[in-house]
């Protein structure tokens, strides 16, 4: 039997649910809190912006349902301090002291720099914030970031918002293998399979944002994800079997009423 | 007197306090994040604020994002 209970721990807190929620990218704020309950996210990731006076838009938080753990995500930063500049901002306006670490410099493929993540995980580790890096995957960073605290890293599958799918997937697995620290895999999974595609491998949790937010009906995506990561999840758990080149018979290969 | 709000500069005629500045701009105040010469303060100490001559003021709030 598979056992009973199956929870993720990061940051000391007990996770129920592996699908992580983005809230990027929804056409309207109101299908955002319907979303997440259809997903059954408890870990929901939004982001930190100057108000544009001019264009007044209604805060994010406001449709995240309450009993989320939010996930700051430290978008528009290009170096270190600027992702523990943002960090420090969010815990300070009481988003609680989770935090995803994204440090981008390059825009057309939107790939983080790992080398400045391990330095702001460093410092944000040392000040008690449960830190979520994105990286992509290499085994000698995600090694770096469990030496400086990190809670958890998180290898991207595909450029952000391109749902590509676990292009990255032999890098991936590699870290699930190697790294004792909860694997989440963010950014580019495109659809439900694909997902389910990263638990099934032992990935511990998967992050989905455009996937949900841009398809034609968010609810039902996001209830899709629901079942797909948890379907990945108990395969994973379940061992699957054996990949073999040639054909091994399911019924037994004794001929039917031969002899008679 | 001269402020820099959100990166801009921007000019008053005289000192004010920041709750009265937030709403000048038509902001709803709730939920709003405010960095007021680098310093991150809680909403209940807006009313105690008073913005003067060279104060730099982040107005943040959160949006969506992944």
């Amino acid at each position: 039997m598979i056992k009973v209970k199956d929870k993720l721990m990061i940051g000391g807190e007990v996770l129920e649910s592996r699908l992580f929620t983005g809230t990027g990218k929804f056409s309207n704020k109101e299908v955002i809190t319907e979303t997440i309950e259809a997903a059954k996210s408890q870990v929901v990731t939004m982001a930190l912006r100057r108000v544009d006076f001019d264009s007044k838009e209604e805060n994010v938080i406001n449709y995240i349902p309450d009993d989320s753990i939010l996930l700051p995500n430290t978008s528009g930063a290009r170096t270190a301090e600027e992702a523990v500049r943002i960090a420090r901002i969010a815990k300070a306006a009481g988003c609680g002291n989770w935090i995803k670490i994204e440090v981008i410099s390059d825009n057309k493929y939107l790939m983080p720099d790992n080398q400045e993540t391990i330095k702001a995980t460093e410092v944000l580790a040392q000040e008690g914030f449960v830190v979520l890096p994105y990286v992509t995957p290499d085994l000698m960073v995600a090694k770096r970031l469990e030496e400086v605290g990190a809670a958890a890293v998180m290898p991207l599958g595909a450029p952000i918002g391109s749902n590509r799918g676990l292009k990255t997937k032999e890098l991936i697995r590699i870290l699930i293998d190697e790294i004792d620290l909860p694997i989440v895999v963010d950014a580019g999974i495109g659809k439900p399979s694909q997902a389910a595609e990263a638990m099934e491998m032992g990935a511990d949790a998967v992050l989905v944002n455009t996937a949900i937010a841009t398809a034609k009906d968010p609810v039902t995506m996001g209830r899709a994800f629901d079942w797909a990561v948890r379907a990945g999840r108990e395969a994973y758990l379940a061992g699957t079997g054996v990949v073999k080149n040639y054909a091994s018979a399911s019924s037994p290969l004794t001929g039917f009423l031969k002899g008679e | 007197m001269e402020l820099v709000v959100n990166g801009e500069k921007e000019q008053l005629k005289e000192e004010v306090n920041l709750i009265d500045f937030l709403n000048s701009k038509g902001l709803e105040l709730d939920r709003l994040v405010i960095e007021y010469n680098k310093q991150v303060i809680p909403q209940e100490e807006w009313k105690n604020t008073t913005l003067k001559d060279q104060d730099t003021l982040e107005v943040l709030r959160f949006v969506g994002g992944g």
